[in-house]
């Protein structure tokens, strides 16, 4: 599966951002326990991020202050907040990947996009995250793209998936 | 078996074996039979965790899997030339499966199934002893599953090492019109992928085992929290559930009883905290995953304010096997006070990294250096992190110390999930140090002092020692600052993220000096 990201075509946020779409996605999820977190992640998969726009009709479809549903958003590190890259690239930075050149993995990512992490390519193309751990830890470095995690992965091998 | 049947090959589906091309070799595979004319039936099986011989391919001869690997595509050419179908002899053969030293010497008993069901299949499970031990349970009291679980002398297998029958006795005894099982299957240490293969090779045993969870304390609603970084678990725990209610397996009337029982994934989002508990418990109630204060414990007040049990992927997932074979069968394997099996996983900087599951006692030398066959760059072995980010690191002079809770935690180490990340002599303690402060700092709550200033003040003070800067002084601040979070903060995060801290400062201190 070495050449997936070419042959992909270039993601496009599914829906768009308007309050319908949005009302629609939290009257799906609204009435379970708990429904936060399934309503946020419903629509990052559906637009790719969580609009702003979304925290005040979150807000008042589960009855919680803007700043509740702003505080969860902001709380945890996998939801965006803007619209990201076509592919997302997650590099993990914990011991395991560490230890077999993670850290060396991770320069030469920067350095090569020429981004930090939460930053996109000028192109559009790449947005960078990094990410503590993907469960690969037998065989490290190990980085994710969209969903699909490669392991061993040299920074000949990034080079390769990357162009 | 006619000329006409098909022949079952078993391509792994697991992440790890996708991430080393096991879907590019699964086409190869079906490309080439489709040229031959040849009829297979490709089985994506899950892991049997050897994962420095993924993609390993099977197939049955005689009743028994023959293994070959690490299997490329470039391969498959060759392996049907050389008759790999019906076991013909290749570079890439492995013999039998079983036979392979590093699974011969195992005493798989939570993951008896893994690698070798098809992990959307029921028909698979029961075929492989699964549904036995809810069988038993739908015939016992509450009381007495409870006290096989006890008896058992399971303990938590996330990392607290807390009795579970215990547990489990708590949430039974706490009289409420709901109560819940919750599965903490946010597995965010680094080292540690067992959950992980539970979820994709046998999610039906951690189905089962939840279910005679809530059988056992009276919950009728189940919720698994797995980590977002694992897509494939979330959809292969998916696919189970739903083929389980279709099944009669989970609903109202569980095995066609008058007990019901629910199930449902949540996927978390990113947060290491919510891997503690009680942040887990917050963020399951759509909240920041803030850590509560306990007391109320949440076998008294968990979720939703309920009862609730809250165990690891691997506690909930050995359960089944107790209720199956009995406690005594169970307890029988292990040593002291840690009874049973233990899944160690091998990560990191190891030759031969995957799972090993064996009962308590082994040295960490013997899983080092016969199962993992020493370091993947074939240099010295310098440090094992063991038990994830908040533990410390185990110099070479320890490596005799046997898997045991009480022996590791007497050598000032843990056993926590298992997990046993291996560095070579390249490794630079000092940054290894700063980074458990790093890590803490981003990872924190933000509710208690000693975790959320302490972290970032830890990272300042590793950076003004290894910069030479009143060397001296500021060690001796940070050995304080790591005692101030030790005590003072209010999870495991903060007062475990100095453990290796504390063990860089005792047994790598020259790492600490300013490179010159």
């Amino acid at each position: 599966m070495t050449a997936g990201m070419d042959t992909k075509p270039l993601q496009e946020p599914k829906g768009t951002a308007d309050t319908a779409t949005i009302e629609a996605i939290i009257a799906e999820h609204a009435e379970r326990p708990g429904a936060l977190l399934p309503i946020l992640h419903a629509i990052q998969d559906q637009l790719s991020y969580v609009p702003d726009e979304a925290v005040p009709i979150i807000a008042r479809a589960l009855n919680l202050s803007r700043a509740e549903v702003h505080g969860v958003i902001s709380f945890y590190h996998l939801f965006r907040r803007s619209a990201p890259g076509r592919q997302t690239l997650y590099i993990c930075r914990a011991e395991a990947c560490q230890a077999m050149g993670g850290r060396e993995l991770e320069a030469h990512v920067k350095e090569k996009l020429e981004i930090g992490y939460h930053e996109t390519t000028a192109d559009g193309r790449f947005s960078l995250e990094p990410i503590y751990c993907l469960g690969n830890c037998a065989c490290t470095p190990a980085v994710m793209i969209d969903e699909t995690v490669h392991g061993r992965v040299t920074t000949d091998r990034i080079d390769e998936l990357l162009d | 078996m006619s000329a006409q049947e098909s022949i079952r090959i078993f391509v792994p589906s697991d992440t790890t074996a996708r991430s080393l091309g096991a879907d590019a070799v699964a086409d190869a595979i079906r490309a080439e039979a489709d040229q031959r004319g040849q009829a297979v039936d490709i089985v994506r099986n899950g892991s049997r965790g050897l994962y420095w011989l993924e993609p390993m391919v099977e197939v049955t001869i005689d009743g028994e899997r023959r293994a070959y690997g690490p299997v490329e595509p470039g391969d498959v050419p060759g392996l049907f030339d050389a008759g790999f179908q019906t076991g013909g002899d290749h570079a890439k053969s492995l013999g039998a499966t079983e036979a392979i030293p590093y699974l011969a010497q195992q005493s798989r008993l939570t993951m008896a199934r893994v690698g070798i069901v098809d992990p959307a299949s029921i028909d698979d499970y029961r075929a492989h002893g699964g549904y036995r031990g809810l069988a038993n349970a739908l015939g016992m009291s509450g009381k007495e599953i409870v006290e096989a679980v006890t008896e058992s002398g399971l303990r938590g297998r996330g990392g607290a090492a807390f009795p579970t029958g215990i547990k489990w006795n708590t949430v039974l005894g706490t009289e409420a019109e709901q109560k819940y099982i919750v599965c903490n299957a946010d597995e965010g240490d680094s080292g540690t992928f067992a959950d992980r293969m539970v979820m994709e090779s046998d999610p039906f045993v951690l189905i089962e085992g939840m279910t005679i969870a809530g059988i056992a304390v009276g919950a009728t609603q189940g919720y698994v929290y797995i980590r977002a970084e694992y897509p494939q678990a979330i959809r292969t725990m998916e696919t189970a559930i739903a083929n389980a209610e279709a099944a009669g397996l989970l609903g109202e009337t569980v095995m066609g009883s008058d007990r019901a029982f629910h199930l449902e994934v949540r996927e978390a989002a990113g947060a290491y905290i919510c891997g503690e508990e009680t942040s887990l418990l917050e963020s399951l109630e759509g909240k920041r995953g803030m850590i509560r204060f306990r007391p109320p414990l949440p076998a008294i007040k968990g979720l939703f304010a309920r009862p609730t049990v809250v165990n690891n992927v691997i506690s909930l997932a050995s359960v089944p096997i107790i209720l199956d074979k009995g406690a005594e069968y169970y307890r029988d394997y292990g040593v002291g006070r840690s009874r049973g099996t233990l899944t160690v996983q091998l990560a990191g900087n190891i030759k031969q990294g995957g799972l090993v599951e064996i009962a308590f006692g082994k040295s960490l030398r013997e899983l080092l250096y016969d199962f993992g066959g020493g370091s993947a760059t074939g240099r010295p072995i310098r440090a094992v992190q063991a038990g994830g980010p908040l533990g410390a690191y185990v110099h070479p002079s320890q490596f005799d110390t046997p898997l045991d809770y009480e022996q590791f935690a007497e050598a000032g180490a843990m056993i926590g999930h298992g997990g046993l990340v291996v560095f070579d002599d390249t490794v630079d303690m000092g940054e290894q140090a700063r980074f458990a402060m790093e890590f803490c700092a981003i990872e924190s709550c933000g509710k208690c002092t000693p975790c959320r200033v302490g972290a970032v003040r830890g990272v300042e003070v590793i950076d003004r020692i290894r910069s030479g800067i009143e060397a001296e002084k500021n060690l001796e601040l940070l050995r304080d600052l790591c005692g101030t979070m030790v005590d003072g903060s209010l999870c495991a995060l903060g007062g475990m993220a100095p453990f290796p801290v504390i063990s860089v400062m005792d047994h790598y201190p020259e790492d600490l000096e300013p490179a010159s």
